[in-house]
């Protein structure tokens, strides 16, 4: 069953979740870029504004028309709200000898993701799988994860660095939402909406929301088709796994460790890069002390560091590391892949390293072997 | 109650900024002041305590034949000793006459060439003694010395990351000003430490904390060629505050050689 809702009423559905307790985060145009944070009601988010995105390029333009989710993905990804980039754990203080610990508490607040993406709650699932499914669950993730509620917005745009649609993972959101949301401009502005979950669709009743006619539902599933259409970037995917085991010594990697700057942005606004270093602190006295979690990357030689070094020295190995994670030894690990095709990882590279042509690379070095052969 | 551990704090050739940083702790200054004797510091303080010392911040590089022979005395005078700062940890700005001769730019500047009495390099503090830390900044974040010294008095290893600035930006969540603006910027090359100061207010790292571990300043000069950054201007963010650490001196080398070819041809 799919509902209308007219965009003069996207404020009442914001409206319902406010009263329902949910502190609202979604797009907003900020420093350059459409970014995940705090949102006051629907005038804060982007309309009117798209993003254009190239290897290592990221740019914001006005658009003609009056979308609200006219854009496709920008640095900040939902990560942020599960496992923030930098979280105290606990803190310690030492009173007349005694030790006492102060575990942080978690947080109580209810969350409502506005506008995720599909590629997004895929991103999210594959966290979950780490996170929150996982033998070790991160209490501060799973207490975030079953406070939050999901209004997925699906795309009918692409940009030139998406890649969903290799990754089965978009453009619209199958599963994971509360609600979702198809936005249609022409003639009249509004959007189809979807039920995904008994909380979902409580608030289509609240909201007395009126069922999509037809032709809405097939203007809806053009729009979502003109979004796959729109993207070419490709990453053949069923048999990555054994070519990048295949290729673990190849001269393709000092190839790409020469442009490679080992700067991390790659593995910071992945959707589902989930490393964290724990920071140990004291003040002067020595009185007291915390433990801090923070973002880490697979690319810094910390990482690895044992007793005599880093294990991972050159940017090679470490750059070999991170795309045979991503797309080869987490399914080993996890049973799923660690890209979502969002993209990200392309356009925000400085300089411009693009995952996709990499395994191309390989690829294709691999068919002149065969070839030269014969 | 046991006796406070002796802090001294030693200037060489530098611009002061980062002993000033001591004194901007402010809201720490007098948690310092509580966990150390400030045994020695001149711009601080008329009190000067004879060494030896526990720990000893060294500001500055090394310039003079003077200054060779103290830092050896300090050394020996000090448990610890760690650098505070670009000039201490790679030769400062003043280190840019480490690429030219610097008898000729004496005999230019003074009119007296005969009275100056200098080394041909400046060199950082661990060219001529060993070092047990060095605090990276132009000038020093406090809040990293503040660290340093916790770290310090507490024997534990500081807390100070050797990664990037994007690591920063992005802990941050600060948007990148290569990507959005195309702005050229160090940040990929350059150590944090400073907060991500410049991207805050989109303008692009100039490189104050010098190089980042294994950094690729090879690819960032690439980077900002294709941004349309000139030779030029590749030279200068290479060879400024922290020109003489050894990645960052290797690319302007590089850069400069191309530049020195690319002139040839033009004649």
């Amino acid at each position: 069953m799919h509902y209308r809702l007219e965009a003069s009423d996207l404020q009442q559905l914001l409206d319902a979740l406010k009263a329902d307790g949910y502190a609202l985060l979604g797009p907003q145009r900020q420093d350059n870029a459409i970014l995940y944070d705090t949102l006051e009601s629907a005038a804060d988010l982007p309309q009117g504004w798209t993003d254009q995105q190239e290897a290592g390029q990221y740019k914001l333009k006005r658009r003609e028309d009056a979308a609200y989710f006219g854009y496709v993905v920008g640095p900040r990804s939902w990560k942020r709200v599960f496992l923030p980039p930098r979280k105290r754990l606990w803190s310690a203080t030492q009173q007349d000898g005694a030790w006492s610990i102060e575990e942080e508490p978690l947080p109580t607040q209810k969350v409502a993701l506005i506008g995720v993406r599909a590629c997004e709650i895929h991103a999210i699932a594959i966290q979950d799988r780490v996170l929150r499914e996982g033998p070790y669950p991160d209490p501060y993730y799973t207490t975030m994860r079953a406070q939050s509620l999901i209004i997925a917005v699906n795309c009918t745009q692409a940009a030139p660095t998406c890649f969903c649609t290799s990754m089965d993972t978009g453009p619209n959101a199958t599963f994971g939402f509360d609600l979702s949301l198809t936005e249609l401009l022409e003639p009249d502005h509004g959007f189809v909406v979807e039920v995904g979950s008994p909380k979902g669709q409580a608030l289509v009743e609240t909201l007395g929301l009126p069922a999509a006619n037809d032709p809405d539902q097939a203007r809806a599933q053009a729009g979502v088709d003109q979004a796959r259409k729109q993207i070419k970037r490709t990453l053949q995917r069923d048999d990555v796994k054994a070519l990048l085991y295949r290729n673990l010594e190849h001269a393709r990697w000092d190839e790409v460790a020469s442009r490679c700057l080992s700067c991390a942005n790659c593995t910071m606004v992945c959707p589902t890069c989930f490393c964290t270093e724990m920071e140990d602190i004291t003040d002067l006295t020595g009185d007291h002390a915390e433990r801090w979690q923070r973002w880490d990357s697979c690319f810094h030689g910390q990482f690895t560091h044992v007793h005599g070094g880093p294990v991972r020295q050159s940017t090679r190995s470490r750059y070999r590391q991170w795309l045979t994670h991503k797309l080869a030894s987490w399914e080993d690990q996890f049973g799923t892949t660690g890209c979502v095709g969002c993209g990200r990882c392309i356009a925000w590279c400085p300089a411009g390293i693009d995952l996709t042509a990499e395994v191309k690379a390989f690829r294709e070095s691999e068919h002149s072997q065969e070839k030269n052969k014969r | 109650m046991t006796q406070k551990p002796k802090l001294a704090v030693w200037k060489f050739a530098s611009c002061d900024g980062c002993q000033l940083s001591l004194l901007d702790c402010e809201d720490e200054l007098l948690a310092v002041a509580g966990a150390v004797d400030i045994a020695y510091f001149p711009e601080a303080t008329r009190r000067m305590v004879d060494g030896p010392y526990d720990v000893s911040l060294v500001e500055g590089s090394i310039t003079t034949p003077h200054d060779a022979e103290r830092i050896v005395a300090i050394r020996k005078n000090s448990k610890k000793l760690i650098t505070l700062g670009a000039c201490a940890t790679a030769g400062g700005i003043q280190a840019l006459r480490n690429f030219r001769d610097v008898k000729e730019w004496t005999s230019l500047v003074y009119a007296h060439p005969e009275y100056i009495d200098t080394l041909a390099h400046s060199a950082p503090i661990a060219e001529h003694v060993k070092v047990d830390f060095e605090l990276r900044g132009c000038p020093i974040n406090k809040m990293q010395l503040v660290e340093v010294l916790a770290a310090f008095l507490n024997q534990r290893k500081p807390l100070v990351p050797n990664h990037s600035v994007c690591v920063e930006c992005k802990l941050n969540e600060q948007v990148c000003v290569m990507v959005t603006q195309q702005t050229p910027c160090l940040g990929p090359v350059t150590q944090a430490g400073c907060g991500a100061l410049c991207p805050r207010y989109l303008r692009g790292c100039f490189g104050c904390f010098g190089p980042k571990e294994n950094p690729n300043t090879s690819s960032m000069a690439a980077q900002w060629r294709s941004l349309g950054a000139s030779e030029a201007q590749i030279l200068r963010a290479f060879r400024g505050i922290n020109g003489y650490a050894e990645a960052f001196r290797l690319e302007s080398e590089r850069s400069e050689q191309q530049l020195q070819s690319t002139e040839q041809k033009a004649k």
